[in-house]
């Protein structure tokens, strides 16, 4: 027996890395090695509760896998906690009768109220804040770090509201992802929106490494969830809810991918139908780990043997930094807008062109129609 | 060439306008009632929904419990009330103070002009007492009013009693963005048009009142409620304010879908609602209630307490409990909830209600007309007007009109009304001398003789007329009239629609058809029978000299209601309907 654990022993150690020299180039070749996180919420207003508990639901995932408060960018357009509405003051609640308080007690916004804006957005993702900006307040990201990017608010076809008095558009938003790549302030990026009509706004994308997941295709709405009476707002929509109770399961060990966070919502429970965009994806979505962006896992194995890395790691090939490579530029102009159906003219059209015709011909006497046909 | 510019082409319009003008006229007409009366037809309204997206769906929670101990200090105020012979001030004061309130009091006193014979008050002198809950985190920059009456005798003791119980209530919650102001008004309309006054810091009535102690912030709605019963069968909306105005149409919405989430019977005009849209008796009494509605809106009087509000854009309805004979009662605690829902939606705003309709009609509780479709029968009313004007100016075009002489008889005109303005009120001490009458009537049978004296000018004045009427000069001054009547009553119909309206109906035909020797009808006839079909609609007809009596009840009403509240259909009828009807009168016995 003592020569069987002997066995398994030596057999467990033979599978960490048996030449440790030849696997650390695979070991530090992963892609990835810091996550960051963009939570917005872009809507204020008491009636507009579900949009600040989505983001602080999302928030505490995150948290909760592994990202610090220093890698997360919070930004929360109203104080639902301390309105004077709240019959709890300072809890959000994500579940009716009270079951759990998103708000909690280590909660940092670091952009509130009317800073959340489409500039301090934008700035934030490209990187160009002004010098007095705090370190809270940047993502300091670099080409190895993988970002998740989460927007909720109230949204048309193209477009996401912010605050009552302004819009993004799909369009710039593209751009700001394409002026990330071409600073090389991202490894790899996935973008979730829970809005109305949220697939128009990853429709215009066209950086590489760039996985979007919207909650509702163009021309349906995002519905909410479920409402509390004894707070008498609704609580949180359904899509970030279902997707909440999907993460509750994630740990930071756990090896889901992205093919299960398709899953998440399916048109019974969401009602509107979930969109995603992997095209732009370089890997296999398949391969990408839940934890590659909601959680900040560290790589680590525990080795008694010493590693003399004197020689250096032959796979790394010299990169000499240049313009970074994007998708072929015949790709990006011919992303068409998809197309519309033909609708035949109103009825309204043709009865506004048929008395016009009418009155033309009352006038001026039928002998004229034999010049125009 | 173009339509109107081609001149054969113009002259075959001008002939067809003058060929067709009265068949047109009278179609017009035609059409412009049978509009009206289509307006209560279910299929062409709308049903009512919920416009303002911070009050959302009914979704709250009710918890209010008290009901019973709201009916019990209903009744300690009643026993106080008698004791007091009046408005129990003290007892009051203490008892909000005992629930938490900032409590203040206001003095307030006014003479009418002439003695009320419907309230029977000439020498008014009152309290008014109002409690300020305040929002326990918020800034004290808005607010919201809950309001009582204090009437004498044994009416609406429930309602203060509700209001105190709401008060404990309240005052328990967290959740307040806005102060609550609760207030007991004494003498109903003058009590509360003193309380406006003094916290808006106006005075427009000419009333004596001591200013407030204590301020809540802007208002952003207020709730009167009338209660007389333990019990109720159904709760009834009043909306009709000063001057035909009427709330913001969500205020209506919110208390519906209220309703029909707890399950309450509601009213509008005091009548139910049927299913049968497509039955004749279905039809008819969609129509009742929207001509009873109609005839409030003109009369131009605020139908309860919360009529005063509107002038200040507060928007603001009665709720009155009705106990009738149903099987079916609802107690204090459910209205205690209604109202608990309803403040807490209303603590939701975050702006004023704008996002709904201001002007509107409502068939029924659950469909309105709105501006856009009610108006167009106006409009063909009005065109009749403009119609007649057209055909006057052409005919008119060969000998040029002189404008010169119809002055004369536009200045006479506006100064009978301006005396029918003006002597009622101020000879009813020379009246009362000379007559055998009490004031209140000298001051109606003045009102009427000055009118009579009006009628039979023409036949005094034309001797003073120089110019000597022409053949045409009668044109001249009815194509001034017609024109004026078409901008007087286009103005009215547009603050008020329903006085517009009724004003149109019965002036317009008359004054199209004018000429010197055809027979006509005066406005005062237009009074009289309005207050018949108004007596009518209400199920309770009235015989001819007991509506002898009513009409002129409502002629010294009128009277009342401009000198205490600011009313203006006395002074528009007075003023400009009154003169523009004797330029028609003019016209009749021109010779």
């Amino acid at each position: 027996i003592i020569f069987y654990i002997f066995s398994t022993l030596y057999f467990q150690l033979s599978f960490s890395p048996l030449v440790p020299q030849e696997n650390a180039g695979q070991f530090f070749s992963s892609g990835h090695t810091n996550n960051w996180a963009v939570l917005v919420c872009t809507s204020r207003f008491w009636f507009n509760y579900r949009h600040v508990a989505n983001t602080l639901s999302v928030y505490r995932s995150v948290k909760r896998l592994g990202i610090p408060d220093s890698h997360i960018v919070l930004m929360l357009a109203d104080d639902m906690a301390c309105n004077h509405r709240n019959p709890k003051p300072a809890t959000v609640f994500s579940h009716k009768n009270m079951e759990l308080n998103v708000y909690g007690d280590d909660v940092e916004v670091d952009y509130r109220g009317y800073e959340v804006t489409v500039e301090n957005f934008l700035r934030v993702l490209t990187g160009r804040l002004p010098p007095s900006t705090p370190r809270s307040k940047r993502l300091l990201s670099d080409d190895r770090s993988n970002i998740l990017i989460y927007l909720t608010g109230h949204g048309g076809n193209g477009f996401l509201k912010f605050q009552d008095s302004e819009e993004i558009s799909n369009v710039e938003l593209a751009d700001a992802f394409e002026q990330m790549w071409q600073k090389r302030r991202y490894n790899e990026l996935l973008f979730i929106i829970d809005t109305c009509q949220g697939a128009s706004m990853y429709e215009r994308f066209y950086s590489p490494n760039l996985m979007a997941l919207a909650s509702s295709q163009v021309g349906e709405d995002s519905l909410s969830h479920q409402p509390d009476l004894a707070i008498g707002v609704h609580l949180m929509d359904r899509y970030t809810f279902y997707l909440l109770e999907f993460l509750e399961d994630i740990h930071p060990s756990s090896k889901a991918n992205m093919n299960d966070l398709f899953k998440v919502c399916p048109k019974s429970q969401c009602v509107s139908t979930p969109g995603h965009r992997t095209d732009l994806f370089l890997r296999d979505p398949g391969s990408a780990l839940i934890t590659d962006f909601f959680g900040s896992v560290r790589k680590v194995e525990i080795t008694m043997e010493t590693i003399n890395l004197t020689e250096p790691i032959q796979q790394r090939q010299k990169e000499t930094y240049s313009y970074v490579d994007q998708l072929p530029v015949s790709e990006i102009i011919h992303q068409k807008p998809k197309q519309k159906d033909w609708h035949p003219p109103d009825g309204f059209i043709l009865g506004l062109w048929t008395l016009i015709l009418l009155v033309f011909f009352k006038t001026y006497g039928m002998k004229h129609l034999k010049h125009i046909f | 060439m173009g339509l109107l510019s081609d001149p054969n082409r113009r002259r075959a319009l001008i002939s067809l306008l003058t060929r067709l003008n009265a068949p047109i006229c009278v179609v017009c007409y035609m059409a412009g009632v049978a509009w009206f009366m289509g307006l209560a037809f279910e299929p062409f309204t709308l049903r009512t929904y919920m416009s303002e997206n911070a009050m959302g769906s009914t979704m709250v929670e009710e918890r209010f419990p008290a009901g019973e101990r709201a009916l019990g200090t209903g009744r300690e105020f009643s026993a106080h009330k008698k004791k007091a012979g009046g408005m129990p001030v003290d007892w009051l004061v203490k008892t909000m103070q005992s629930r938490g309130l900032e409590v203040f009091t206001q003095r307030f006193s006014r003479r009418l002009p002439f003695p009320d014979e419907d309230k029977e008050r000439y020498m008014v002198k009152g309290t008014n007492v109002y409690g300020i809950l305040r929002a326990p985190r918020a800034p004290r920059t808005e607010a919201l009013v809950l309001s009582a009456p204090c009437s004498p005798g044994d009416d609406n003791n429930q309602a203060v009693g509700v209001l105190l119980g709401l008060a404990q209530y309240f005052r328990n919650q967290v959740f307040w963005a806005k102060d609550i102001i609760f207030l007991v008004n004494e003498h109903d309309l003058i009590g509360m048009q003193a309380w406006l006054e003094g916290y808006h810091h106006t005075n427009t009535t000419g009333m004596d009142w001591s200013p407030l102690q204590g301020r809540g912030g802007s208002i952003q709605a207020a709730l009167s409620l009338e209660l007389s019963s333990d019990v109720v069968t159904s709760l009834d909306l009043v909306l009709e304010g000063l001057n035909g105005q009427l709330p913001n149409l969500d205020l209506a919405n919110l208390f519906y879908a209220f309703c029909q989430k707890i399950g309450v019977l509601c009213t509008t005009q005091g009548k139910l609602q049927r299913n049968d849209w497509d039955s004749v008796s279905g039809y008819s009494h969609a129509v009742q209630t929207m001509m009873l509605m109609v005839m409030k809106q003109a009369s131009g009087r605020p139908w309860g307490d919360h009529g005063l509000f509107l002038r200040y854009h507060i928007e603001a309805a009665t709720i009155k409990g009705i106990n009738s004979f149903r099987q079916y009662k609802t107690d204090a605690t459910t209205i205690g909830r209604l109202l608990e829902g309803m403040y807490r939606k209303l603590n939701n705003l975050l702006e004023r209600l704008h996002q709904s309709y201001f002007f509107y009609l409502m068939p029924s509780l659950s469909h309105f007309v709105s501006i856009g479709y009610y108006m167009p029968a106006f409009g063909l009313l009005a065109l009749i007007l403009l119609l007649r004007a057209l055909d006057l100016w052409i005919q008119l075009a060969t000998p040029p009109p002189g404008v010169l002489s119809v002055l004369t008889p536009l200045v006479i005109s506006h100064l009978t009304g301006v005396a029918l303005y003006t002597l009622p009120i101020h000879f009813q001490e020379i009246a009362v001398e000379h007559f055998p009458v009490s004031e209140t009537e000298a001051v109606v049978l003045t009102a009427i003789a000055v009118y009579t004296a009006g009628l039979a000018l023409p036949h005094n004045t034309h001797r003073l007329l120089t110019g000597r009427g022409t053949e045409n000069g009668w044109k001249v001054l009815k194509l001034v009239a017609v024109l004026y009547l078409a901008v007087l009553l286009g103005c009215t119909a547009l603050i008020n629609f329903s006085l517009g309206f009724i004003l149109a109906l019965t002036l317009v035909p008359v004054a199209a058809f004018v000429t010197p020797d055809l027979c006509s009808a005066t406005p005062a006839c237009t009074l009289l029978f309005s207050v018949f079909l108004f007596q009518e609609l209400q199920e309770m007809p009235v015989s001819f000299l007991d509506g002898w009596m009513l009409y002129l009840s409502v002629i010294s009403q009128g009277i009342l209601d401009h000198a205490l509240y600011g009313s203006l259909v006395y002074p528009l009828v007075a003023l400009l309907v009154y003169p523009c009807w004797l330029l028609f009168w003019n016209i009749l016995f021109w010779k």
